[in-house]
């Protein structure tokens, strides 16, 4: 444009096209002749591919379809025949973790479905429920399990849940001391384990909900067990339980239509530095026996009041 | 930078030596294996060897490389027999790291491809390993036991050799258009075997993520280990459907036994190891090396889902693996010829 029609052009000044030509006619061949050519694996865009889901399972194999299944078959169940009754549902926290903690009972456990029902329907929060490994090695039943929100009860999981993804998580730290106990035995709490679940509670700095349940226990009653037939099928125990008795080989399906009351006792929270290595065990301890405690006064306090098994 | 890459013969090997090649700060690449390499390349000195290294220090002294990359670690059985898996797992590291750790020896990286099978699979697992997390029990296959017995020797060699930076990657099973493996051979194969009532979750990595992750080690010092899988998981259920193939169940008990006659006609080779993955699936946390700074391309799904658009592409237009006859003279001829015009002269 205003440049000096004197100057001599330069191969600073040429197009793009000019310099390709002068490349071109060098005598000598450019180095590039001898490049091989090669698949690059780096040469692809590096934008990021996340593909597309199929299913709503999530990474914890829950899928909320299922749920929201299981709710619909379950809610008549919920409602008419165990006629569940909540207190304190308020104490549950609509964001954040929460470690909730509940007695355990049933040859075949009712509690654990008909607490998570309840949350899921009144509070729209999924509850995550920790459970046995032994479900994760059993064919189509441990693909359900994990379908409708159960998790195996692994450390690295709950700490995970809790303090990751912000998730509730229902845990029954009496296991299957709780659900294997005889009907005489009832609403009497086993021990709540070592305390490990505290533990994950202080370590991902969530509060531990403690829940109190009564009915469970009436609704599948064990009269006898089998150590010997325990032994032989390699499950934790091997119940005769009233409602086998009741409805035979259905009874290991038929629960009794025991009145369902749900207490939801206000949070405990640790005065804890999360992330910590270890926790004191002494205080460990000392938590878990409160919780214990407060779950088991609740249950004491609640069958006081009950006039009836079977209506409250 | 110069570079000693094991297993040039070898699917990763290949690709990463070619990787090597785009980087200007490579000055040198050296590629060790028993065969020819079979990718095209354009720099990398090949050196023939014996499956366990023996000539390795004279190799390392000669040329002084400073970064080892390991590529060569046998992770799928159904490949060498068990002898051999052992003499290039366990002996073949053995004489690397005796080698990279010999005195007045120039390596300052030595970085390891290993696999997440060192976790094993079962029913006791967290649903995602992190990288200080121990196995639920002991290994059970060749395989495992094998790569076990190559991470204690890093541990070792990390711990004699403090000024060396090791970095062991622990990758999850890997998809793409050109690795062959149980899982791709699977999920290729008309009919994909399940386990009659399981369906897990799995975690994939994309090759190209692979690739990734290793050339990421070289260029920044991240000492330690790190898992390297795509974000997320999916059921084996689901990555059937979106590769598009119907499943056949197998029978849940005595499985083993039932996958034997499908090794023996060789319709479809199935490891122990892929069998347990089928019944109790496998998460590693990879949010470890993320935090390194390394950053993935692809998620599971993505991965999948890649390798299924792969698939459809291969269905229409064949097989687009590219095949390449490595010939001696003339891989000579354009690297030592004096008529050649190099890069750099």
């Amino acid at each position: 444009m205003d440049r000096d029609p004197e100057s001599q052009p330069t191969v600073a000044t040429a197009s793009a096209d000019e310099v390709a030509e002068i490349i071109d006619l060098r005598p000598t061949p450019s180095a590039e002749l001898v490049r091989v050519p090669t698949i690059e694996p780096t040469a692809a865009p590096p934008a990021r591919f996340d593909g597309e889901r199929r299913s709503d399972v999530d990474r914890w194999g829950r899928s909320e379809r299922m749920r929201a299944l299981t709710r619909t078959v379950y809610e008549p169940l919920y409602k008419y025949w165990f006629r569940v009754e909540w207190e304190g549902f308020e104490h549950l926290p609509v964001e954040g973790g929460a470690l909730l903690v509940s007695n355990h009972a049933g040859a075949v456990p009712s509690d654990a479905p008909a607490i998570m029902h309840g949350i899921e329907r009144d509070l729209g929060r999924p509850v995550y429920g920790l459970a046995e490994n032994l479900f994760r090695r059993l064919p189509a039943i441990g693909t359900m399990w994990s379908r409708v929100g159960g998790v195996t009860a692994n450390p690295d999981n709950a700490y995970r849940l809790l303090h990751d993804d912000r998730e509730l998580v229902l845990v029954f730290p009496e296991g299957t001391k709780g659900t294997g106990k005889l009907y005489r035995e009832r609403y009497q709490l086993a021990r709540f384990g070592r305390g490990g679940f505290v533990e994950i509670a202080m370590r991902a700095g969530v509060p531990i909900i403690p829940i109190a349940v009564v009915g469970a226990e009436e609704s599948m009653p064990i009269l006898w067990k089998s150590k010997r037939l325990a032994r032989l099928t390699g499950i934790p125990y091997f119940p005769v339980t009233a409602n086998m008795l009741a409805f035979g080989p259905l009874g290991v399906v038929a629960y009794l239509p025991a009145k369902f009351k749900i207490r939801v006792l206000p949070p405990i929270h640790f005065d804890e530095e999360p992330d910590q290595e270890r926790y004191s065990r002494s205080r460990v301890l000392n938590a878990t026996e409160r919780v214990r405690r407060e779950i088991q006064d609740a249950l004491y306090d609640m069958l006081r009041t009950r006039q009836s098994v079977w209506f409250g | 930078m110069r570079v000693l890459v094991t297993g040039l013969s070898t699917f990763w090997g290949g690709r990463l030596a070619q990787a090597l090649e785009a980087r200007d700060d490579v000055e040198v690449i050296v590629g060790l294996d028993t065969r020819e390499p079979r990718v095209p390349l354009e720099r990398t000195e090949f050196v023939r060897s014996d499956s366990s290294y023996s000539i390795l220090q004279r190799i390392v002294k000669a040329t002084q490389v400073d970064t080892v990359l390991h590529t060569h670690l046998i992770v799928d059985s159904t490949r060498v027999s068990g002898r051999v898996l052992h003499e290039i797992n366990v002996i073949g590291t053995m004489n690397l790291l005796a080698a990279a750790g010999m005195p007045g020896s120039p390596v300052r990286n030595v970085i390891v491809k290993n696999s997440g099978l060192v976790y094993g699979a079962s029913s006791r697992d967290p649903y995602f390993f992190r990288e200080d997390a121990p196995r639920s029990g002991p290994p059970k296959t060749n395989v495992e036991r094998s790569l076990l017995e190559v991470e204690t020797f890093l541990r070792d060699f990390a711990s004699d050799n403090p000024h060396i930076s090791v970095t062991l990657l622990r990758f999850a099973n890997v998809l793409g258009d050109h690795l062959e493996t149980p899982f791709s051979a699977a999920l290729r194969s008309p009919i994909v075997p399940e386990i009659l009532g399981f369906d897990p979750r799995l975690q994939f990595v994309h090759e190209a993520d692979v690739v990734g992750a290793l050339m990421y080690a070289t260029s920044h010092d991240v000492p330690g280990v790190f898992n390297v899988a795509g974000d997320g998981n999916l059921p084996w259920s689901e990555i059937c459907t979106i590769v598009g193939k119907r499943r056949i169940p197998m029978p849940p008990i005595l499985t083993n036994i039932a996958a034997e006659p499908l090794r023996m006609t060789g319709v479809l080779n199935l490891p122990p190891e892929m069998l347990d993955l089928l019944r109790f699936g496998r998460g590693l946390d990879n949010r470890r090396y993320k935090r390194a700074g390394f950053r993935y391309r692809y998620s599971t799904a993505g991965t999948v889902e890649a390798f299924a658009q792969g698939l459809r592409l291969e269905r229409t237009i064949g097989s687009n693996t590219p095949t390449y006859q490595y010939q001696r003279e003339v891989e000579d001829f354009f690297r030592h010829s004096p008529a050649v015009l190099r890069r750099d002269s």
